[in-house]
């Protein structure tokens, strides 16, 4: 994790990169996320600066969309998926499961700072239902044993 | 002969172990001291199969599936890389029924390549469309997609030639074009393998609708849960600039195109084309009004086409074998074939592309093999979380636009969720509600309230209570927001609802059948 001083030298290098792209502000938004994995609230007066845009503005776009966070995830962020094809074979029970042993709801970071739980709906794994995503992966065919035991895996890892 | 095999590098196929299976693969091999070449192919779209590992013999490709790490070393100990015997051993790959009986256009080249490799894609007549394209009127090319029958495969239907020629008919200094890969429909997942698994056909297809209507600068719009289409697009955009594939003078025509990828950001509604826009500009993704049609006034203010991945990755084949050829395919007004996908809960998951016209019970039974439970077919939500959900007594409807209508149902993108006779149906219309209420945009009244107070009366429903009282409320609530929606999020959410309530009452509580909406 990058360090709290080094954010706002961090923030200025991604808003000089791309603030002249038609649309700035989402590649912003991301390419801040990918980088302190969340979007510092004390960022929002530079962004808003750069694009001539309120700050008011650039909270309302973090706000509106699902994936972008103006707090630090844990370590990991665990994203469920709870549409359909999930719960048509076993998603809501898997859930159950997940909430229950990580001792976290949606929204929320384990207590250790380890994981981040988030809800997603579709991941387009449905053809092998139900679906988790950890980062970048994608875990098919999840029930609840085999989620302990990507759950140990990934914090070997860790 | 060298030794080929390939394990796709399609995420859904990795997502249950493809990429140990590759590795576990590489690894025997080099122990037994065996030269192979290891090919990471998109998926063949036979998802129960995966991992499908394929070897490459003189009789054709040889598949065995699905293939576990501890699978592995029985395979080498088979001969595997000879073709040989193993229970996992399935056949020629090409002769296996649920591909054999598909027909093919828009996946032609999936799961057959490396889907990176430009060398592949035209060994595999790859860019004869475009080379088509470059010798033809601007005007013959929007007739080749009109003539084709093509219509809007996002799930709108609306006509592709039509929307072209507005746009090439609308005079600006500039125009674009949106892919909109923002595939959010639950159960649905062909973009992600057209991305994945082939993406210069949907650069090709860019390409040609950039040339078609006169637009040099053209955004994929992916949804930031798909980070290997995003990996895989990028990589082929890269490659076809250093090709002359894209760029300020596409193979030596004079003619310019741009292309880049723009991510979402997990927003649903960014997938109803005005609010991708405004996403596209930097804004919150509030749906706009309409007129003006985005082909007239869209992206910045011009002239924009705005279509989904299917629709442009259909239309290389449609400039190399001509429109008439793709329109031969199909039935009434819904010519051409679509990719769709079985998903939920079902035997044979995966992609099937078929001509419009065949019933959705072939669908269900011949393809899918019937419910992986075993437990009968209660209903199948056909066309994402915005689609009705269809009885039993409805699996004899023709794919079909039209056919599909006439039932108060939707194609839409083509996504078939399957559930066995253990959903309760009231809870999924509280799920449809509740999906409503986290996604809607907020600009307009009757989806951001009336999606909250729908969840809120199914609870009550759910709860048993006043269903006298409750039912009559839903079924208004549902008017308000099929008539009063200023997109298809709150104008559609009724659709699952009502008919989840009309054909499964006793599961809202109610002992006899209700009269249809």
């Amino acid at each position: 994790m990058t360090e709290l001083t080094t954010i706002p030298a961090t923030v200025q290098t991604i808003i000089s990169a791309l603030q002249d792209k038609p649309g700035a502000l989402l590649p912003i938004l991301h390419a801040i996320q990918d980088k302190l994995g969340y979007i510092p609230t004390d960022s929002v007066p530079a962004i808003a600066k750069a694009l001539n845009l309120s700050r008011a503005e650039v909270h309302g776009v973090i706000s509106f969309y699902h994936y972008f966070r103006d707090t630090a995830p844990g370590k990991q962020t665990i994203h469920v998926c709870r549409a359909e094809s999930c719960q048509a074979v076993g998603g809501k029970h898997l859930e159950n499961h997940i909430k229950e042993s990580l001792g976290i709801d949606y929204h929320e970071t384990t207590q250790d700072g380890k994981f981040s739980l988030e809800p997603v709906y579709c991941l387009g794994n449905c053809a092998c239902s139900p679906a988790i995503q950890i980062g970048h992966e994608v875990y098919g065919r999840v029930s609840p044993d085999n989620f302990d035991s990507i759950i140990n895996e990934t914090e070997e890892l860790a | 002969m060298s030794i080929t095999l390939y394990v796709p590098c399609d995420s859904t196929a990795v997502s249950i172990g493809a990429d140990r299976v590759a590795k576990a693969i590489a690894k025997e091999a080099e122990k037994r001291n065996i030269t192979i070449r290891l090919v990471r192919n998109g998926s063949r779209g036979l998802y129960w199969l995966e991992p499908l590992v394929e070897v490459l013999t003189e009789e054709g490709r040889k598949a065995y599936g699905p293939v576990q790490v501890t699978d592995v070393a029985s395979l080498f100990d088979a001969n595997f890389t000879e073709g040989g015997a193993h229970p996992l051993y399935l056949g020629l790959t090409e002769e296996l029924d649920y591909l054999k009986n598909q027909q093919r256009l828009t996946f032609a080249r999936i799961g057959i390549t490396d889907p990176v490799s430009l060398d592949d894609y035209i060994k595999l007549d790859g860019y004869k469309g475009l080379g088509n394209a470059l010798n033809q009127s601007q005007a013959e090319i929007v007739k080749a997609v009109t003539d084709s029958g093509l219509r809007g495969r996002g799930g709108a239907a609306f006509p592709t030639g039509i929307k072209w020629n507005t746009v090439l008919n609308t005079p600006s200094e500039q125009k674009y074009i949106i892919c909109n890969a923002d595939e959010g429909d639950s159960g649905t997942f062909s973009d992600r393998m057209v991305m994945e698994g082939d993406p210069f056909v949907l650069i090709e297809g860019m390409t040609i609708a950039g040339i078609a209507v006169g637009a040099t600068q053209g955004y994929i719009y992916l949804r930031v849960e798909y980070p290997h289409a995003h990996i895989a697009l990028n990589t082929a955009i890269q490659k076809a600039y250093e090709a002359g594939y894209l760029g300020n003078d596409i193979q030596g025509s004079g003619k310019a195109f741009h292309l880049e990828v723009r991510l979402g950001a997990g927003a649903y509604v960014c997938g109803e084309e005005t609010s991708l826009m405004e996403s596209l500009e930097g804004k919150r993704g509030l749906v706009r009004f309409k007129p003006p049609l985005p082909a007239i006034s869209g992206l910045f203010g011009k002239p924009t086409v705005v279509n989904n991945v299917i629709s442009l990755a259909s239309v290389p084949i449609i400039l190399d074998k001509g429109g008439e050829y793709y329109r031969d395919f199909g039935m009434g007004r819904s010519r051409g074939t679509l990719p769709l996908q079985l998903a939920g809960n079902l035997k044979r998951t995966g992609l099937v592309e078929v001509a419009f016209g065949m019933t959705l019970r072939e669908l269900l039974y011949d393809f899918g093999g019937g419910s992986a439970s075993g437990r009968p077919i209660k209903a199948v939500q056909v066309g994402g979380p915005l689609g009705s959900y269809l009885p039993e007594s409805q699996f004899d409807t023709p794919l079909d636009y039209e056919a599909f209508a006439a039932n108060w149902t939707v194609l839409g993108h083509g996504g078939v969720v399957v559930f066995d006779d253990t959903a309760n149906m009231a809870e999924l219309a509280r799920y449809n509600m509740e999906f409503c209420a986290a996604e809607s945009c907020g600009k307009c009244t009757p989806c951001r309230i009336g999606s909250t107070r729908g969840y809120e009366v199914m609870d009550d429903i759910l709860a048993g209570k006043e269903l006298g009282k409750n039912i009559p409320l839903l079924r208004d609530l549902c008017n308000t927001l099929l008539n009063g929606s200023l997109c298809a999020l709150g104008g559609m959410t009724p659709y699952p609802v009502l008919s989840a309530l009309n054909h499964f009452p006793e599961d809202f509580g109610l002992t006899e059948n209700v009269k249809a909406a």
